[in-house]
């Protein structure tokens, strides 16, 4: 869009938008017009114009790319500890990786989390917000969506502390609450077993975050317009069905990205695990950020974390390329 | 609408019914913690359901002394810096890249907005090593820097997909006046972007606030803590204290709820933009 050798001076110097054709402006016309010289697309004012995004280019380029690159480069080093000192090893950190038990769990949970995140936070808040958007009072609605989304605005650590709490065998409300209603034989050590531990860590997980996708397929729902379901309901077509010809297939877009989000997210977990479990009993919580942690900063083992943090790389990177794709081929008209 | 059948009154009274044992899931644990902030250990242990004997707000001052003060400072003060560096730096960008004509213009564009899709662990490593080789590590500087250099994108994008609608007519008729690219800038387009900004820094307040991967591996050192690690060393520190750790926990929730009832408007808008484009 720049740089049409055909660009007469009078263009350059018109200063009109610069992604439009040159028109005539009011500069051109004006007496007194040649104020706007200043702002004349010579080259010098061009490379100018950089200046506007160089806070952010530099900024970016040194704290987030250069680092991203540098951990490729770590990847295949190996680190002694005691003397500092790096030696290149290939691709031995990848492999180490293949036959690590706990990187396996550690995926393995991720996916986990993934799919049970799909399942409540876009599935199930999805039919949530349907429920909310359908009740009459305006002030219900918008007072429901808010006490939902507090636990979302509370930070994870705290949401972590308070159900570590909760899941306290002696004190705490999961098992108290068992209990009472008589179901104390199914009291157990939620976090210190390795067969309930990761799901009720997902579970805490859930109830912290519902809130917020339910909040945003509200707002997704209330840019359908009422007419659909009015002209509907005179049609006598019930509530189910409303919901699954008019609400679901006119917030797919929303769905797609939620989705999209929710299995990004599910990969990059980190807070959640650390504040209740840090990765334990015997590695059974363990997730790949909590894995690259351990290994990292506590094991001192570098490489080896870089070589994990590689892998949350490309699974990331797969599932923001679809993303982009989908983004792209969707784009819902009403 | 007004023809309710029988199957749609119990079908309301089934809808109600679960939306309010929903807020009755989401609102007893938060309760409960703020009770348990009130109680002492005795009572804490004694009959988790049951108020506490009076409200005596010693685990609060309590809580307060131990270090909840400290890790408050350092929140407040991370919070509002980069709050303020991520969005300048941001709305700067945007102008720049939806009104200036600049070499690169689209290769600049993807910079920054491609940072959208990069998990902060994957830099974890190599940043740990940068920020101590610059002196940097365990210091405030070091959470400035990320939580403004790996929220630009987001902030950027929020920004920007708003002033792309914004009219150019008013920023050019301005130029036209005589007023500089600087002045049109702050004078003309941040204010007609009030809404989106506005938006985009609760958005952060809400992210720095609550960030805890970055706080965690960089302010090691007892120097400066954020309120979401200041909270897991009380927890560390004073472990069998369970009443100061639950009023630690208040007080750390407590200003992000206010704010979030306070400005529900603008943060709906702002979570339906961010979604939405």
């Amino acid at each position: 869009m720049s740089g049409q050798p055909t660009k007469t001076r009078s263009d350059a110097r018109s200063g009109a938008g610069f992604d439009r054709p040159p028109t005539l402006t009011k500069a051109m016309v004006a007496p007194g017009g040649g104020r706007v010289d200043r702002h004349a697309r010579s080259r010098f004012a061009r490379l100018a114009g950089l200046a506007w995004v160089l806070p952010a280019v530099v900024v970016l380029l040194v704290f987030v790319y250069l680092p991203l690159v540098q951990n490729f480069a770590f990847s295949t080093q190996e680190w002694d500890i005691y003397s500092g000192a790096t030696e290149f090893v290939g691709l031995e950190n990848y492999e180490k990786l293949l036959d690590d038990p706990v990187f396996w769990t550690a995926l393995g949970n991720n996916v986990l989390y993934a799919v049970l995140s799909i399942v409540f936070q876009v599935a199930a808040a999805l039919v949530l917000a349907a429920l909310i958007e359908s009740l009459r009072g305006p002030r219900w609605r918008k007072v429901l969506r808010g006490i939902y989304f507090v636990p979302s605005a509370i930070s994870l650590t705290v949401a972590g502390l308070l159900f570590y709490f909760i899941y306290e065998p002696n004190l705490g409300l999961l098992n108290n609450f068992l209990e009472a209603i008589g179901l104390g034989a199914l009291a157990q050590p939620w976090l210190g077993q390795e067969s309930t531990a990761m799901v009720s860590i997902i579970a805490m997980s859930q109830w912290q975050g519902f809130g917020y996708s339910t909040l945003l397929f509200a707002v997704a729902i209330q840019r359908i317009p009422t007419e659909l379901y009015e002209a509907a309901s005179l049609d006598g077509i019930g509530a189910v069905r409303r919901f699954l010809h008019i609400t679901v297939p006119l917030v797919r877009e929303m769905t797609g990205l939620m989705i999209i989000v929710t299995i990004s997210g599910a990969f990059q977990v980190f807070n959640e695990v650390m504040v209740m479990t840090s990765g334990g009993p015997n590695n059974s919580t363990q997730v790949l950020a909590t894995w690259l942690y351990r290994s990292g900063f506590v094991r001192n083992d570098f490489g080896y974390a870089a070589a994990i943090a590689t892998v949350i790389f490309v699974v990331t990177m797969i599932i923001a390329l679809v993303q982009l794709w989908y983004t792209r081929r969707r784009r819902v008209e009403f | 609408m007004t023809r309710l059948g029988f199957l749609g009154a119990i079908g309301r009274v089934f809808v109600w019914a679960f939306l309010l044992g929903l807020v009755v899931v989401v609102v007893y644990p938060l309760l409960w913690m703020v009770m348990n902030g009130f109680k002492t250990n005795a009572e804490l242990f004694g009959d988790p359901f049951a108020m506490p004997v009076q409200f005596d707000w010693e685990n609060y001052v309590d809580a307060w002394n131990r270090g909840v003060s400290d890790y408050l400072t350092a929140s407040v003060l991370v919070t509002i810096t980069s709050t303020v560096t991520t969005v300048f730096i941001s709305a700067w960008a945007a102008y720049g890249l939806t009104r200036v004509r600049m070499p690169f213009g689209r290769a600049v564009s993807g910079l920054i907005l491609g940072g959208l899709m990069l998990a902060p662990a994957v830099a974890l490593v190599p940043l740990v090593r940068m920020f101590q080789a610059m002196g940097l590590y365990n210091t405030f500087w070091a959470l400035l820097i990320l939580y403004t250099a790996f929220r630009i994108p987001f902030t950027t994008f929020l920004i920007r997909a708003y002033m792309i609608d914004l009219p150019r007519e008013v920023d050019e008729a301005a130029e036209v006046d005589g007023a500089s690219r600087w002045t049109t800038f702050w004078r003309i387009t941040l204010p007609m972007c009030r809404p989106i900004i506005i938006s985009t820094v609760l958005l952060h307040i809400l992210f720095a606030w609550n960030e805890y991967l970055f706080a965690m591996v960089f302010t090691n050192g007892t120097s400066i803590q954020t309120l979401p690690v200041g909270l897991t060393s009380l927890m560390s520190k004073h472990g069998t204290d369970y009443p100061v750790v639950f009023a630690g926990m208040v007080i750390a929730a407590l200003p992000v709820i206010v704010l979030f009832f306070a400005s529900q408007r603008y943060f709906i808008k702002g979570l339906a933009e961010g979604m939405g484009k």
